[in-house]
């Protein structure tokens, strides 16, 4: 008997039909102009960051945390902070970065130079801030060990 | 941690940011009335996808600034939303076998349409907002088509996912969760509860709106876009110090072209063609209107109080004095994109809208269209050209 390829549900064929249908008409639009260009964007996003960025933010993050060792429980104060600034770098990168720093003073005639100190503030204060929290919770959570139990 | 509990929620959270997404960015292309005339559409072989275009309404007169506020701010605030949601799932990414049937086969094909579709929108718009042209082609175009591409392959995935993930978001708050695939079947120890992990991505986002929106609120809220293209603050002071789209000097309008002296106005409609100086213009009834700029990059300002003379009373100057007609418009600009645009009958007939010559109580400044310019209230900011030398009045 020959092998057979199991089609699976014929609701979901029809439906991905319909889709590829739908996204093949814009598609020859899309890559009707420079297709390699538009081709190397699309596909490449996604290896990028299936293949790039994604593994390297989860070992950036393992690292932290074997790096914490027994503290692994604060792992959150180095964590959020850290993740917010790269996350505002990763949005605001070509301002940051200065890359279009001319062509974007003079399209708007506003300075191009700020925004490396005004990202660089922002973390100063993630960092400022979640530092401060830990402190302050550990010592609260110090006191409460230190006061003895309440009598009811 | 990573389950289909979390996967769901933001499952959900994207499937109503998407879809206003969408409709936002449908919306700004049928608010340059594409159809018009072809200086105003970038993507003339659009066929079926320009079905629902209508003629773009001048009420409210906000109504640009809002629609395209929400579509950029709501973009950028849903990135994190986005990229914990590819996180959630890249489990998927390494299943074997990698098909069980053709019908998941074809579904994992358009599982990289949608991921690619999804980077390839928000990237372009991101790149595009901080004037970053790097991509390969025309904005409006690879963000259009673009965006049928990817919305084509969210369709499909919302119709196959939408009930699983209601039925998740329905077991969360009962029965344990279901424990498939997406679940690692040796968890590390966990750091970070599902609670927690969505009040992070929930403040990835908080802090991404919340140093973006002043931009498009302006007044003294621009200030709080710390890192927005528009943000932080004016580019002068004074009734001409408010946000520019393109200086002078970058559209390569030099003193000499804007020279009072010398510049004309060239008006043409159905009794010939007339040439009028500045002075000339300032002797037509004048008329204000309080209007706003609003830019397809998702910035806008409060409304400006513009001075000048009405559209229409330039329209019955050349012969169309019943049903003002569409008008082309030519700036004084040599090269860029919108320097010749297209307003449509309904655009050059309501009251507010102005061959402007002055911007609150005072001459225009250079940058912001010295020695006259179109202002049209609910216009995306590039259909109101600055710099005019020629106005061409009929249907076009």
């Amino acid at each position: 008997m020959r092998p057979r390829i199991p089609v699976g549900s014929p609701f979901q064929l029809l439906l991905l039909a319909a889709s590829f249908a739908l996204a093949g008409y814009a598609g020859v639009r899309l890559l009707d102009d420079d297709w390699f260009g538009v081709a190397l964007w699309f596909v490449g996003a996604a290896l990028l960051h299936d293949l790039v960025l994604l593994p390297l933010y989860a070992a950036l993050d393992r690292a932290l945390l074997r790096g914490l060792g027994t503290r692994r429980e604060r792992a959150g104060y180095v964590r959020v902070p850290a993740a917010l600034s790269a996350l505002l770098l990763l949005v605001w990168f070509p301002l940051i970065s200065g890359m279009v720093e001319s062509r974007y003073r003079s399209a708007t005639g506003l300075p191009g130079d700020v925004f490396l100190a005004r990202w660089l503030l922002i973390t100063a204060v993630l960092f400022g801030g979640s530092a401060l929290l830990l402190v302050l919770r550990s010592r609260v959570r110090r006191a409460a060990k230190q006061r003895p139990p309440a009598v009811h | 941690m990573r389950g289909p509990g979390f996967t769901s929620v933001l499952g959900l959270v994207l499937l109503v940011g998407i879809t206003v997404l969408f409709v936002t960015g449908l919306l700004s292309y049928a608010a340059y009335n594409p159809d018009l005339s072809p200086v105003n559409d970038k993507t003339p072989d659009k066929g079926l996808l320009g079905f629902y275009l209508f003629a773009w309404p001048t009420d409210p007169h906000w109504l640009y600034r809002f629609t395209q506020g929400v579509h950029v701010t709501l973009g950028i605030t849903l990135i994190p939303v986005l990229l914990a949601k590819l996180w959630s799932v890249v489990p998927r990414l390494f299943t074997l076998p990698p098909a069980r049937s053709l019908a998941h086969a074809l579904e994992r094909i358009s599982l990289l349409v949608l991921v690619g579709g999804a980077l390839f929108e928000f990237v372009t718009g991101v790149l595009n907002v901080q004037l970053d042209y790097v991509f390969p082609g025309s904005f409006y175009r690879l963000h259009f088509y673009g965006a049928w591409v990817f919305f084509a392959a969210f369709l499909a995935h919302a119709v196959l996912k939408t009930p699983a993930a209601l039925r998740n978001l329905r077991g969360l708050r009962g029965a344990p969760e279901e424990k498939n695939d997406l679940v690692s079947p040796r968890p590390a120890e966990p750091t970070v509860s599902r609670r927690g992990a969505l009040w992070f991505v929930g403040g990835g986002s908080l802090l991404l709106f919340a140093t973006t929106v002043g931009q498009t609120l302006g007044g003294p809220l621009r200030r709080t876009a710390l890192l927005a293209p528009h943000g932080g603050g004016e580019p002068g002071t004074g009734p001409n110090g408010f946000q520019i789209n393109k200086t002078a000097a970058y559209a390569g309008i030099t003193a000499a072209d804007r020279d009072e002296e010398a510049w004309r106005l060239v008006v043409t409609g159905r009794t010939g063609t007339v040439r009028l100086s500045r002075a000339q213009l300032l002797q037509l009834p004048l008329h204000s209107s309080a209007l706003p700029i609003a830019c397809v990059e998702g910035w806008s300002t409060a409304d400006q109080w513009w001075r000048g003379v009405r559209l229409r009373d330039l329209a019955a100057l050349v012969g169309h004095e019943e049903d003002p007609p569409d008008v082309f418009v030519e700036s004084l600009q040599r090269h860029g994109s919108f320097r010749r645009a297209a307003l449509r009958a309904n655009q050059v007939a309501d009251p507010r809208s102005l061959l402007a010559l002055f911007v609150n109580g005072e001459p225009l400044s250079p940058d912001h269209g010295h020695p006259a310019r179109i202002i049209v209230p609910a216009a995306p900011g590039v259909l109101n050209t600055k710099w005019v030398a020629r106005m061409t009045f009929g249907d076009l």
